[in-house]
């Protein structure tokens, strides 16, 4: 099964560092609040980007998505901090 | 009429007007958003937005105002990139045939673009420094008002 992009903005990006990866598909049933707790795992700055959830939110295939929504065969995840625009 | 950009350059506030007042409307609303001129040596601001998403989400907000209010036309455009004291960021406006649709329309999209758009500021300071703003409370709050 084709892999899955993670995408970064803002300070989530600067902090991990990088804007865009692949990843191995999780299980479909896994959750972007599961997949957030994989890479926290990594350390270095996905550890500190990513160690407080409460702090972070997420699109699934570019639509708003609450942490605990499963991710099953979406293409792309984006992480990110509450929006600031406007 | 809708109109969305998203785009790096200025935009002619009076030309924006002017497409909206020619719709035969009663009542046309705009909000234009600035960057402010901060206290403590605010540089610039650097708006960085997810380009897959934005047009998209930001149509999905403009259909939510069209079916919500009786309105002839709309238009939303807002920038990205670095921008300085002074400078427009975001205009929002909305013509109809009376003026509570056009008003009530524009506030909804302007509080629905800051809590529902996905574009981030970050300041830069003149010493150097910078710092990503935090989504203010109360500015989630404006936007779950229109919820209810």
């Amino acid at each position: 099964m084709a892999e899955l992009t993670i995408v970064y903005f803002a300070w989530v990006r600067e902090v991990i560092g990088r804007d865009e990866e692949q990843v191995e598909r999780p299980a479909p049933d896994s959750s972007v609040a599961d997949l957030i707790a994989t890479l926290a795992a990594r350390g270095g700055g996905y550890a500190q980007a990513l160690e407080d959830p409460t702090r972070l939110r997420a699109a699934i295939d570019q639509r708003f998505a609450p942490l605990d929504t499963p991710i099953g065969d979406a293409r792309e995840v984006a992480l990110f901090p509450p929006v600031t625009g406007g | 009429m809708k109109r969305i950009a998203i785009q790096t350059a200025d935009f002619d506030v009076a030309a924006e007007l002017a497409a909206l007042e020619a719709l035969g409307g009663g009542g046309v609303a705009s909000f234009t958003g600035i960057v402010r001129g901060e206290e403590g040596g605010l540089i610039a601001l650097e708006l960085e937005h997810y380009p897959a998403m934005t047009q998209a989400q930001v149509d999905r907000i403009v259909e939510e105002a069209l079916a919500r209010w009786p309105l002839l036309g709309v238009s939303v455009i807002h920038r990205f990139g670095r921008l300085e004291p002074g400078a427009r960021i975001v205009f929002v406006g909305t013509a109809s045939r009376h003026r509570a649709a056009a008003l009530e329309s524009c506030a909804f999209l302007i509080d629905w673009m800051k809590s529902d758009a996905p574009f981030w500021k970050k300041e830069h300071f003149g010493d150097g420094a910078t710092q990503w703003v935090e989504a203010r409370a109360e500015d989630e709050a404006k936007a779950q008002g229109w919820r209810s």
